[in-house]
């Protein structure tokens, strides 16, 4: 069966080669906390999905997720199982019954040391795996040690890397450490694509995150992301707006396309098509593709689910339903 | 369309709100309304079609209000009146409550009727609208509540009558009788005949909510309804809010009537963008001003002033962002822009654009509706000030724009307009923003945000955007009296003391001069003549002002516009040392006016003003305004500015008394003066011109002329750079003064004919409102 994702215009894109830091372009970028918040606040209202299309947006939202454990309790057996959920995100029969195509999760993400077990578990599925990376969540390990943990992550199989930034680097506003260190990592990725986790919710302002966003696309990542999920506020979608705004900036410039991962927090469906929406108005529908979108969520794969069911039977369904990750 | 399909194309397909709760309130009434008078529905004639915008369908008959429909409705009111006046706050407040209860109940159903009737998005109404209007009853309901506390020296005015447009039926109406019935008022309210649906359907709440019968009366029809309410004697005031065309003929139709007057009009409202602005959030601003309610709205931000360095970057934004709206059906959820409200303003639309050259115009290449009325979303770019798109409303989706290179320009370009409704500045520079919202002629400011409303922030124009303000505690001014009658008897036409038999000069000439930009000239016309003491023997000879006297007064006052931006403080100690040094010649006055009235309580009088000095110089640093407590993270302040230049005929009675109250109240708020003072006693305005001169009032601030009232009346009253004219003279002058300012809406502030209380200590509220604009100035803020 040939799942969705591989329909999608996957790896068709040229990959960022960053450009030189250019300061002036930094400190021009602007975010108005209040009024980035009431877009953020009307969005919802202001796009309403219903029926076939909330039943085909939600499966789009399933084929971007980054299905992901991040646990110290994790073990081969458990990344296996998620590994399993990734391959068939929507039981067969729900997918018959909702007349859909076979689809499968963006990606797998884990720490280092499971990379061997995903990336075994996931073979000839076309699933990625994706490690986060560089003394994750904190990213205070010493400088050599996180480089060596993206190469070693490279070398046990990772397709993707999730790296985290150093964010005393945003707060003491020295982008110039903070595009080396970008260039740095994105240059022991080699060719597993990186993503740039910028810890949003630590980064003191909107402000901040939208410069710390066009940093890193300078220096060379494909992906921006909001949040480890381990900061006390992770995705949300005033951020959402600025980061997505940053990269329209930085594609109307320089033609690049990057992409973007909210992660953390995000478990609702309802709130998986708010965040479609948001992309769609404005970042347009290329950037609906996992080449250009993931969430990073665990529970929210659940919540899709019993929506899904809900669309077949009319009647509102129940975790017990539906094969845990 | 299949989920592959779906998948495919991640359109958004349809999301329609149910609207068969409206359907079936529409056939409960098999579709034909009448009015709604006396607490009950009557039947009407001259039913006319109300239609679905967006499906160009008819919805229901509405009937045509008559004369006698609208006598009926009048003296329901008139009866009802004293009553509810009477009732306690707290028992009004519980019936304004109900309604607010009631609005929210039943939500859903206003919003589908509303959108239905009006064609605008149904997320506006259910989000905006309806919210609106709800807060609206609320925040009045406890306004009934404080009345007795908050203003125990006020009343009802009485019977309001009240004329809302077809852009927020509801909201309009809310904005309308909330505060009218807090007050005590009762009302006849006639909704635009375009939308009269919600309106009908509020009269269903007001019986359930036990509003007294006649309270509240609803009669609907087109403009020739509304001028019947506006002529009607037994209506004490009117309300109106629609374009500022018919609001100058409300203003010359209620000249000299004695009706009290709010005007709420139209407006070309800046949209201002500086080069340091979250341009992003700009253009997501712009959205909002020009795109809300398909632009039909009186302060849309409908002139985009952009600084010169980020223009292009800005246009391609909002085009960019003008391809994402979405066009159609105004009952899906998912639309931002639904049907203009009638061909006839579709066509207007569409004609004031095509005078463009197409080149400069972007429309974005939205798919619209085959059937109904739809235009659009639209930018002009590059226009100069000349064009007539820069100057007049649109009233549609049509954004025009022009560049500025410097915040003094961008100055220049927002208050180069006739209107002055509202404006948004986006800059992320506190000290831009703030320092240009005290410079903008607009009754509201909005930084770093556009088209935020709230009951307790006061909402209103400047220029021929009107007079008045919805909202907030001066909201309620329009709907008060003082309990005092502030003015006693009839004024007798003034007796000009003459005898043929005492043409005698007096020892030495005393030919007083006109007093112009701080310097004495002489009359242009070159004209003279004697004035005499109450026994008729000659004082001297005065002046006989003409109107270029009064343009070169209006310059000097021009030239003097520093002075409206000068610290209270300075000019209350202006104001002292014009007390203090009418004291060191108090004798003197005291001797002049005894001669004139051939009394001996002249030193009573000058003490009188001295004490009146005072007052005012101790309100000069203290009408300040205040902060409201609007719904967002942030600020909202209300803010005194001084209304500019004001002409005043100046009262014959008390004739240094008068003039001092009027010359202090309008400095110590920041004005400028221009009085032409009292026919009666001229001598004593003239001599105050050495004290003014000897107390460090700056020239131009204060301009005195001498000469007829019933001639200059006009000249000062057309005179487009005069923004207030008060008139206290005992000549009839009134209806000429009021029907005069309509030609540019200025305020007035005119006596009837009647004389001011001059002596009661406790008018000064209406001074100090009569001196001062409210600005409304909302400054959203946080960083995080």
């Amino acid at each position: 069966m040939t799942s969705l994702n591989a329909n999608l215009k996957t790896n068709t894109l040229k990959r960022n080669p960053g450009l030189p830091l250019d300061l002036d372009w930094v400190m021009s970028s602007q975010a108005n906390t209040s009024a980035i918040e009431r877009r953020a606040n009307s969005l919802a209202a202001r796009r309403s999905v219903k029926k076939d299309h909330q039943t085909g947006w939600l499966l789009r939202a399933i084929s971007c997720i980054d299905l992901t454990t991040l646990s110290g309790d994790d073990t081969a057996s458990r990344v296996k199982r998620l590994c399993e959920k990734a391959k068939q995100p929507v039981s067969r029969n729900l997918l018959l019954a909702l007349d859909a195509p076979q689809i499968s999760t963006a990606a797998v993400c884990v720490y280092h040391d499971m990379v061997k077990t995903a990336a075994q578990a996931l073979a000839g599925s076309g699933i990625p795996v994706a490690a986060v990376s560089t003394g994750f969540p904190a990213g205070l390990t010493p400088f050599n040690l996180r480089i060596a943990e993206i190469e070693a992550s490279v070398t046990a199989g990772a397709n993707e890397i999730d790296i985290v930034i150093s964010r005393r680097h945003v707060l003491t506003q020295d982008w110039k450490a903070l595009y080396e260190e970008m260039r740095c990592f994105r240059s022991a990725c080699g060719d597993a694509h990186v993503k740039a986790i910028l810890a949003t919710g630590e980064l003191g302002s909107l402000r901040n995150v939208a410069r710390a966003s066009m940093v890193c696309m300078m220096a060379g990542a494909d992906f921006i992301k909001t949040s480890t999920g381990k900061e006390s506020v992770n995705a949300t979608l005033p951020v959402s707006l600025v980061m997505v705004r940053a990269i329209r900036d930085y594609y109307e410039r320089t033609g690049i396309s990057i992409g973007y991962k909210p992660a953390g927090g995000i478990s609702k469906a309802k709130e998986a098509l708010t965040y479609l929406s948001l992309i769609k108005e404005e970042l347009g529908n290329r950037w609906l593709e996992p080449d250009l979108f993931r969430f990073g969520a665990s529970s929210l794969l659940n919540d899709i689910e019993r929506q899904l069911e809900h669309q077949t039977t009319g009647a509102y369904s129940a975790n017990y339903r539906h094969p845990i990750a | 369309m299949t989920i592959k399909d779906i998948l495919e194309t991640m359109d958004y397909g349809k999301a329609p709100e149910n609207v068969e709760e409206s359907i079936s309130w529409l056939d409960q009434h098999n579709r034909k309304f009448g009015h709604f008078i006396d607490g009950s529905f009557c039947k009407g004639s001259g039913h006319f079609e109300s239609l679905n915008p967006a499906t160009n369908e008819a919805l229901a008959l509405i009937a045509q209000g008559s004369e006698s429909i609208v006598n009926r409705a009048v003296s329901a009111a008139k009866m009802a009146q004293p009553a509810w006046e009477s009732l306690d706050g707290h028992e009004r407040a519980r019936r304004l409550y109900a309604l607010a209860r009631l609005l929210q109940k039943n939500s859903r159903l206003f919003a589908t009727l509303e959108t239905m009737e009006n064609g605008k998005p149904i997320r506006e109404s259910r989000d905006i609208d309806i919210p609106l209007a709800q807060r609206h009853f609320y925040y009045h309901a406890g306004m009934a509540q404080l009345m007795a506390e908050k203003m125990p020296d006020k009343k009802a005015i009485g019977v309001c009558g009240q004329i809302i447009p077809w852009n927020f039926p509801l909201l309009m109406l809310s904005w309308k009788i909330a505060p009218a019935l807090a007050m005590g008022n009762t009302v006849v309210l006639k909704p635009a005949e375009f939308t009269s649906l919600t309106a009908l359907l509020f009269c269903e709440m007001c019986q359930q909510a036990g509003i007294p019968k006649g309270v509240v009366n609803i009669i609907t029809g087109d403009g020739a309804v509304g001028e019947m309410i506006v002529k009607h004697s037994d209506v004490d005031k009117i309300a109106f809010t629609g374009s500022t065309d018919v609001g100058k003929k409300i203003r010359q139709a209620t000249a000299g009537t004695g009706k009290s007057l709010t005007l709420e009009l139209g407006g070309k409202s800046p949209f201002i963008v500086f080069d340091d602005a979250d341009l992003d959030s700009a253009v997501e601003g712009l959205v909002d001003a020009i795109w809300f309610n398909q632009g039909q709205v009186c302060c849309a931000g409908s002139r985009l002033l952009v600084q010169e360095g980020v223009s292009e970057r800005l246009y391609s934004k909002v085009k960019a962002r003008m391809q994402k709206l979405r066009i159609g059906d105004p009952l899906d959820k998912s639309i931002d822009m639904g049907a203009i409200v009638d061909q006839v303003q579709l066509d207007s639309i569409d004609q004031m654009v095509r005078e463009n050259a197409p080149d400069t115009i972007f429309q974005s290449n939205t798919d619209l509706p085959t059937k109904g009325c739809y235009y659009p979303p639209t930018l002009i770019t590059d226009l100069e000030t000349s064009n007539p798109l820069m100057q007049n409303e649109i009233f549609g989706p049509v954004l025009v724009s022009t560049t500025f290179r410097t915040p003094a320009e961008a100055i220049q370009l927002a208050n180069n307009t006739r209107y002055g409704l509202a404006a948004s500045i986006w800059s992320e520079n506190i000290n831009l923003c703030l320092g240009l919202a005290p410079k903008i002629k607009a009754g509201v400011i909005w930084i770093n945000g556009t088209n935020m409303f709230d009951a307790s922030a006061g909402f209103g124009g400047f220029r021929e955007s009107g007079f008045g303000r919805e909202g907030g505690w001066e909201g309620l001014v329009p709907y008060t009296k003082p309990k005092l009658e502030p003015t006693s008897g009839k004024l007798a036409p003034i007796n000009l003391a003459s005898s043929e038999s005492s043409k005698i000069a007096p020892a030495l000439d005393r030919t007083a001069k006109l007093y112009i930009g701080g310097k004495q000239s002489r009359p242009d016309g070159g004209y003279y003549k004697p004035t005499y003491d109450f026994k008729g023997s000659l004082l001297g000879q005065i002046p006989v002002a003409n109107r270029k006297d009064v343009r070169n007064a209006v310059e000097a006052a021009q030239k003097a516009a520093n002075w409206s931006t000068t610290s209270g403080h300075l000019r209350a100690q202006i104001l002292y040392y014009l007390a203090e040094n009418l004291s060191a010649r108090s004798a003197e006055f005291a001797e002049k006016l005894d001669a004139y009235s051939g009394q001996n309580n002249g030193l009573v009088e000058v003490e009188e003003s001295i004490k009146r000095i005072f007052n005012f110089a101790a309100w000069s640093d203290k009408h300040d305004g205040d902060v409201r407590n609007v719904p967002i993270r942030g600020l909202a302040l209300s803010v005194n500015e001084p209304v500019g230049t004001i002409g005043v005929f100046c009262s014959d009675g008390f004739s240094l008394l008068g003039l001092v109250s009027t010359i202090a109240a309008g400095l110590s708020m920041g004005n400028r003066m221009i009085l032409i003072c009292s026919e009666a006693a001229p001598l004593i305005a003239t001599d105050f011109y050495q004290i003014l001169d000897t107390s460090d009032v700056p020239a131009g601030v204060v301009n005195i002329l001498t000469g007829s009232h019933a001639d200059l009346a006009k000249p000062v009253s057309t005179h487009m750079d005069i923004d207030a004219v008060w008139c206290f003279s005992s000549t009839d002058i009134s209806k000429l003064v009021e029907s005069s300012a309509a030609f540019n809406l200025k305020r007035t502030w005119v006596n009837y004919g009647r004389e001011k209380n001059w002596q009661k200590n406790d008018d000064f509220q209406s001074f100090l409102s009569a001196a001062t604009e409210t600005k409304t100035i909302w400054i959203p803020f946080g960083e995080g």
